[in-house]
């Protein structure tokens, strides 16, 4: 599903938050990325969704090369992964089932369609019953299960989350951990960063350590 | 084609709910913009009903030469002489001084008045029709004609049009120029509305590019909302131009009907509205387009 093969990736100033890094992440995989702050763990999630592109080698994400997309073609790669931002992106003047509809909307389902699919992502995330509650009035957990809502609300086949767990109490993140681990068993790939790989323990994911921006061990 | 379609109407859609979303400030600048439009627009009109007047009556112009009070019918001989035999005339008509008065005795009250004067007070006179239309040519006339003896006054009636004629083209270039500058206005105002409609929804224009927005799928509501907007201006417009022309059409009638009695007023027609509304909605279009290249670009 992913394929990173020699990838560097500089920043403007110099800083070089990746060297040589190569990994693999296999269909229906599911995969931590640890490291401490400033391993690389954003960058990597950064260049999967063309954010960022790599200054060098190769990422492959669902048998595209990312680095050589058109920019035309972006968009579509993107509606294919489904993100998890560590600062979740909720959009505060609109709702939980308005935030969930977004990528659906502009994915270009039909009005009757999105709406079933927005209720099953809500349902999934356990959210079915606050579908018209203001992002301000949920709590930290119900905030990232919303987001987590907005990501898998189209089924891709790639899911993609930054640092679910930050900030949230050991049961919520336990909660979190639990609901990624759930799309695993449907067979989608999940690739998590993390500082907290212990909350994902009995996730059955593979782990990968990023160490200044190369693969360790 | 049909998700072609669906994605115009949801982009639609989204430029509406952007409207209901700030009632006040859409409809001060519709209201801005249809003020800015109406001017001209109104503006306009009234021109095409005063050139046609301006052009009939300019049409031919005439001199009248009027012949001193102490002048005879010897005299009135000789000037007719001399008319046959100067270039530039093509053709006169005499009017006696007691034809004058006749015509004049038709008129309510003049009859008291002209029997209470001790004699005649209308001179001679001859309408003459020159050859040239020139402004040089007839000015040149009216000298010759002017030093013949006996001659009290020579007229050159057609000069009160010209001015007016000069009056109508100045005031036209006017508008032309002023139409441009508040088309400007227009695409100003609406390229100021979408850029804080931009810097408004940052987030989430940042949020959908992330989530596999197309650049059309991003710029679209605001092309829709440009648009919509200069065609609600344009409407306030027609509202405004119907309103003056209403307001103008009692004096209007009185000056036209002075010059022709058939006259109809000419006010706004469907072709007008249509043709406002068009330039209306392709000025907001083109504010819109200017905003969203300034402020969109690349990302």
């Amino acid at each position: 599903m992913i394929s990173f093969t020699q990838v560097c990736k500089r920043y403007p100033g110099g800083i070089e938050a990746l060297r040589d890094l190569s990994l693999h992440v296999g269909a229906g995989e599911m995969v931590l990325l640890t490291g401490r702050s400033g391993a690389g763990k954003s960058t990597v999630l950064k260049l999967i969704p063309a954010i960022e592109l790599p200054s060098a080698g190769a990422v492959i994400v669902a048998g595209q090369n990312v680095a050589s997309l058109r920019r035309a073609a972006v968009p579509f790669l993107r509606r294919r992964i489904g993100l998890v931002f560590q600062d979740h992106k909720l959009l505060f003047d609109r709702n939980a089932f308005e935030n969930v509809l977004l990528p659906l909307a502009i994915s270009g389902y039909s009005p009757r369609d999105a709406g079933r699919r927005v209720q099953a992502a809500l349902d999934k995330v356990g959210l079915a019953e606050r579908a018209r509650a203001m992002p301000v009035a949920l709590s930290g957990g119900e905030q990232q299960r919303l987001a987590i809502a907005r990501a898998i609300a189209h089924r891709p086949a790639l899911l993609v989350a930054d640092e679910p767990t930050a900030n949230l109490d050991p049961e919520y993140a336990h909660e979190i951990a639990r609901l990624l681990e759930s799309f695993r068993q449907v067979g989608v790939t999940v690739v998590v960063a993390t500082h907290d790989a212990a909350v994902f323990a009995d996730c059955g994911a593979r782990r990968i350590v990023l160490e200044r921006g190369a693969a360790a061990g | 084609m049909k998700a072609w379609f669906a994605s115009h109407r949801a982009a639609l859609a989204r430029a509406l709910r952007r409207f209901a979303q700030a009632p006040w400030s859409s409809l001060l600048a519709a209201l801005v913009i249809g003020i800015a439009l109406a001017l001209p627009a109104s503006g306009h009109l009234l021109l095409a009903n005063l050139l046609p007047i301006a052009e009939r009556v300019s049409a031919r112009p005439e001199i009248s030469l009027f012949l001193a009070l102490g002048a005879d019918k010897r005299d009135a001989a000789e000037i007719q002489a001399r008319l046959g035999r100067t270039a530039g005339v093509s053709g006169w008509r005499f009017v006696s001084r007691e034809e004058t008065a006749k015509r004049m005795r038709t008129t309510e009250g003049l009859a008291e008045v002209l029997d209470s004067l001790p004699r005649n007070p209308f001179p001679d006179a001859f309408v003459i029709e020159p050859s040239t239309e020139t402004e040089a040519g007839l000015g040149a006339l009216r000298e010759t004609l002017a030093a013949w003896p006996k001659v009290e006054h020579v007229q050159i009636d057609s000069a009160w049009v010209k001015r007016l004629a000069a009056l109508v083209k100045l005031a036209r270039a006017a508008l032309l120029a002023a139409a441009g500058l508040l088309a400007a206005a227009l695409v100003v105002v609406t390229f100021n509305t979408i850029r804080l409609q931009i810097l408004g929804q940052r987030e989430e224009i940042e949020l959908a590019r992330l989530l596999g927005a197309t650049d059309g799928f991003i710029r679209r509501p605001f092309f829709y909302f440009g648009t919509l907007q200069g065609l609600a201006g344009g409407a306030v417009a027609c509202g405004l131009v119907f309103a003056v022309v209403g307001f103008a059409r009692a004096p209007l009638a009185d000056l036209a009907g002075l010059y022709d009695p058939a006259f109809s007023l000419r006010t706004l027609e469907a072709r007008d509205a249509v043709l406002v509304l068009a330039a209306a909605g392709a000025l907001g279009w083109l504010g819109a387009w200017a905003s969203v290249s300034r402020h969109l670009r690349g990302g």
